[in-house]
């Protein structure tokens, strides 16, 4: 018993003090895998800010968007014509989700739609499966691999672009949120549907424009995940994952997402380095839920969420 | 003209709160019964029993469970799995640690234990709602299944990691174990659904009920009531626990014999919730059709095929299965959001009605 | 009605949210089995008011007193129903999943006894409790004349007969005081009057008490007892309703003057 008390109290701070590079470097694993998981959840959010709706189903797209990419890459087309007709894929995608699942469905409370998403999550992977295959496939764009040292640290080129590409990702839609006239509009239709509707934003539109930029979020996601562990069906599990970090960072805010996604990654790599080895391993399983469980219990509404206020 | 109910009056507030006020219904449910305990066990084959209706009538169970949970009492939950496995293995390691207490009594305080791990996870309940609340429900179902991976106590230390089911008797009878027949462990499988279903619905008539769609259609307005929300939840989560965690052990005992946690993973958490969805959240009978329809559709699927001539390879039976579904709850979610018990109900009115058009 | 015997009395009430001053200062006593409305324009702090007697808004300062008991600061809204207040809302908050009779059955939620083993049972005593439970419904039901409505889901029913059956809950649930937040709101003339011939009866027949909040002046005229009114969070007069409609402050603040 005291070996267990010292081994989850005592220890692991211990190692950490001790071998501050390797801390160092498992920090740094974590905020890359944490950049991986914000790209994801920024589907979420940009697609919950304009309609309302969360989509379980972005995991998949970003599957569905890897697996277009390399299927079409395997029958020999080149890189850039892949990545184009993958674009073009994704926004065609956003019209038929738009046109067969939002339209019908436009006046249900938020749990129907939530539940349609999960039937489309079922629907995208079949048909992904039927279409492209389910072996797991490698996605080669050509980003270097290896690894150099920053202060002492060992730390991975790939992740580091993976980083950076979030990063414009990030500008570019903060960007588009805040400056243009489509920003604008995105920015009603999240706040109030019917009053969007009243001054003449048109909602089909917006949805069609909101879940095409979320597709092209997914795809980059895709590529990313893709390269860095190959385009398999474990990738739609990242759904779920992401949960934890929008949890954090709240449904609506796309800094959150960022800072969600950091959070995670980096308490999930230091707890299963760390802590792991006292009670058993593979705590990253579990330990992103409890940790938002935790969390949520002191703010129900996340880290940057806005607070509903219900009136009676 | 079959189904009218002229000359039925209800003459008692019992009898318009009966589960069939109607003669007709009362008629076919008598109907159902007989068929399902006298007739089915001498026509059905061994493949029929163990591969579809045993399994549908656990997966029922559960339904139900997770149908009192989030249809009646509004709490969505995507931990049904971990908590179907917290009955199956509380029911293990109580019969093989104490092998002569009756077989029965261990599934029945399986539930309990199930009961008791839903209370912990949804003491959150009260500060979290809604989306957030399933994330919570996630860590359950993660949470749980990572525990009985590694705590090897849990499977008594056997290497292999599976749990397996001990031969027990009732009455003489052997009802789990490898020489326990189909047919005996459908019948007893039969007979919990139908007590399990009848509590439900007493559960759902009664005031307990309806403090369940009152948190779940406005949970302010309920407090002010004079509901206690915390209680009120908490109590969901026991009940709809319980169910799970019974399912969870037969599906054990009476169905697989041997079980490791994938058995009990988040795609059964899916899955079960997708019957009730389908099926109709917030019905009893929502849940059994629900069950039933999501347990026949693949057999259908893999088989229909065949009928007409066509030959599907494995692979793109499972792909076409998993297209099918999610179509279909979409579909759902547009035609009927009440799911097929609404269409049901929608067709006992046409039924009431017929052969006039209304 | 008693003139000795406030049944509730609220305590120079501050309530703010955030920099909005809902209430400042605000007392007013409800003497037992008397009608008395509140008025005053919008955002005068009616409902807020309302809320803080029902318990569901916690005010800055002040108290209230409950059936000559000084309520706790951290009282719940439901142990607040429990003391024997009951409500409706402006916007109607029904269960609009149950039927009529199922949501004025929750009324009745705190007169149950039988646990969960008998209600799971539902035989002997939870089937004899679940009778005695309907047989009561069943009279509120008649006394608003809604029997043709009872397994109406209540989402499919107008709005005015949706504001009957939310004051159906509420008075299926015996309470001492009773408040209304616009009852009438939305209604015809039929219907208004319909509306006030119930609470004129409640009054009468079951000796509740009610506080209304009301915009109809004619309504209000008709049937309190006695007038608050607010403004800006502020009681600005009190008294019987012909005193308070030739208030000169009333009439600046809200009557306006008739222009012949």
């Amino acid at each position: 018993m005291t070996e267990l008390l010292t081994a989850i109290f005592v220890t692991p701070f211990v190692d950490i003090v001790s071998g501050p590079i390797f801390f160092g470097e498992v920090v740094i694993g974590g905020l890359m895998a944490g950049v991986m998981y914000s790209m994801v959840a920024l589907g979420f959010v940009l697609i919950f800010k304009a309609s309302g709706v969360f989509n379980f189903a972005q995991g998949v797209m970003v599957l569905f968007a890897a697996l277009t990419l390399v299927g079409l890459m395997e029958r020999g087309l080149p890189l850039w014509l892949s990545l184009i007709l993958a674009t073009g894929v994704m926004i065609l995608l956003a019209f038929a989700i738009e046109r067969a699942v939002l339209r019908p469905l436009v006046n249900q409370d938020p749990f129907t739609l939530l539940m349609a998403t999960i039937g489309l999550t079922f629907f995208l992977e079949g048909v992904g499966e039927l279409v492209w295959g389910s072996n797991v496939k490698k996605l080669d764009i050509g980003i270097p691999e290896d690894s150099f040292e920053v202060a002492g640290m060992l730390v991975n080129q790939f992740e580091l672009i993976a980083a950076l590409v979030a990063a414009v990702l990030v500008a570019a839609l903060a960007l588009l949120s805040q400056k243009t006239t489509i920003g604008r509009a995105l920015r009603a239709v999240a706040d109030d549907h019917q009053a969007a509707t009243a001054v003449g934003i048109p909602l089909q539109t917006i949805w069609v424009t909101v879940w095409s930029v979320a597709g092209i979020v997914a795809l980059v996601a895709g590529i990313m995940w893709g390269a860095k562990s190959g385009v398999q069906f474990s990738l739609s599990l990242i759904a779920l994952k992401a949960l934890p970090v929008l949890i954090l960072g709240g449904l609506t805010s796309i800094p959150g997402a960022i800072v969600g996604g950091l959070i995670i990654g980096v308490g999930e790599k230091v707890a299963e380095v760390y802590w792991g080895p006292a009670i058993g391993g593979a705590i990253e399983n579990w330990f992103a839920y409890v940790l938002a469980m935790v969390f949520l219990l002191f703010r129900p509404h996340g880290l940057f969420g806005e607070e509903i206020i219900e009136r009676v | 003209m079959l189904y009218r109910e002229t000359g039925q009056f209800k003459t008692s507030y019992r009898h318009d709160q009966a589960i069939f006020p109607i003669a007709q219904d009362r008629w076919s449910i008598g109907a159902i019964l007989v068929i399902a305990y006298l007739v089915v066990p001498v026509i059905a084959n061994e493949y029929w029993l163990q591969a579809i209706l045993i399994p549908f009538l656990i997966f029922a169970l559960a339904a139900l469970g997770l149908n009192l949970l989030t249809g009646y009492a509004g709490q969505l939950s995507l931990g049904t799995g971990g908590f179907m496995a917290v009955g199956a293995y509380a029911a293990y390691k109580m019969t093989t640690a104490f092998p002569d207490v009756p077989i029965l009594l261990v599934l029945l305080l399986s539930g309990v234990f199930a009961a008791a791990v839903g209370i912990i996870f949804g003491l959150p309940s009260l500060r979290i709602k809604g989306l957030y609340l399933a994330v919570a429900t996630l860590a359950a179902q993660f949470f749980l299944i990572w525990l009985f991976n590694r705590v090897a106590w849990f499977y008594n230390y056997n290497p292999s990691g599976t749990i397996t089911a001990p031969p027990r008797t009732f009455l003489g009878i052997m009802i789990t174990g490898p020489e326990a027949t189909a047919t005996v462990r459908y019948l007893v499988a039969l007979s919990f659904l139908i007590l399990f279903a009848l509590v439900a619905k007493n559960l759902v008539r009664s005031a307990i009920g309806r403090t369940w769609m009152a948190i779940r259609d406005m949970d302010v307005a309920a407090e002010i009531i004079g509901i206690h929300p915390l209680t009120t939840k908490l109590l969901a989560f026991a009940t709809s626990s319980f169910y799970c965690g019974v399912a969870g052990a037969l599906l054990l005992f009476l169905y697989l014999g041997s079980v490791e946690t994938l058995a009990f993973d988040i795609a059964v958490s899916f899955e079960v919730l997708f019957m009730v969805i389908i099926g109709g959240m917030g019905s009893i009978m929502g849940s059994i059709i629900g069950a039933a329809f999501i347990t026949f559709m693949p057999i259908f699927l893999t088989n229909a095929p065949h009928l007409i001539g066509v030959d599907l390879p494995v692979d793109l039976a499972k792909e076409l299965e998993a297209i099918i579904f999610g179509g279909l709850i979409i579909v759902f979610l547009i035609v009927e959001p009440h799911g097929l018990a609404r269409l049901w109900q929608i067709g006992k009115e046409k039924l009431r009605r017929w052969p006039f058009p209304y | 009605m008693d003139p000795q015997e406030p049944i509730l009395q609220a305590e120079d009430i501050d309530l703010a949210f955030g920099a909005v001053q809902a209430l400042t200062g605000v007392s007013i006593e409800v003497y037992r089995g008397e009608i008395l409305a509140i008025i005053g324009p919008n955002g005068a702090g009616k409902t807020s008011l309302l809320n803080v007697i029902n318990g569901v808004y916690r005010p800055q300062s002040g108290r209230v007193v409950f059936l000559g008991q000084e309520r706790r600061r951290n009282i719940r809204p439901y142990e607040v129903a429990r003391q024997g207040i009951a409500r409706t809302f402006q916007n109607v908050a029904l269960f609009k999943g149950m039927t009529t009779l199922d949501n004025i059955m929750t009324g009745r939620n705190l007169h149950i006894r039988s646990g969960f083993i008998s209600q799971a049972i539902y035989w002997g005593r939870a089937l004899r409790e679940e009778e005695a439970q309907r047989t009561r419904v069943e009279r509120v039901i008649d006394f608003l004349e809604i029997e043709p409505i009872r397994k109406t889901p209540v989402g499919q029913l107008p709005y005015g007969l949706q504001k009957r059956v939310e004051l159906g809950r509420a008075l299926a649930a015996e309470p001492q005081l009773l408040l209304l937040d616009e009852p009438m709101a939305g209604m015809n003339v039929e219907e208004k009057e319909d509306m006030s011939r119930f609470i004129l009866d409640i009054q009468d027949e079951f000796g509740i008490t009610c506080v209304l909040i009301e915009h109809d002046m004619g309504v209000v005229m008709d049937i309190s007892d006695r007038v608050v009114v607010l403004d800006y969070g502020l009681k600005i007069a009190e008294g019987t309703p012909d005193r308070v409609r030739t208030n000169q402050d009333v009439i600046d603040a809200y009557l306006g003057v008739a222009h012949d």
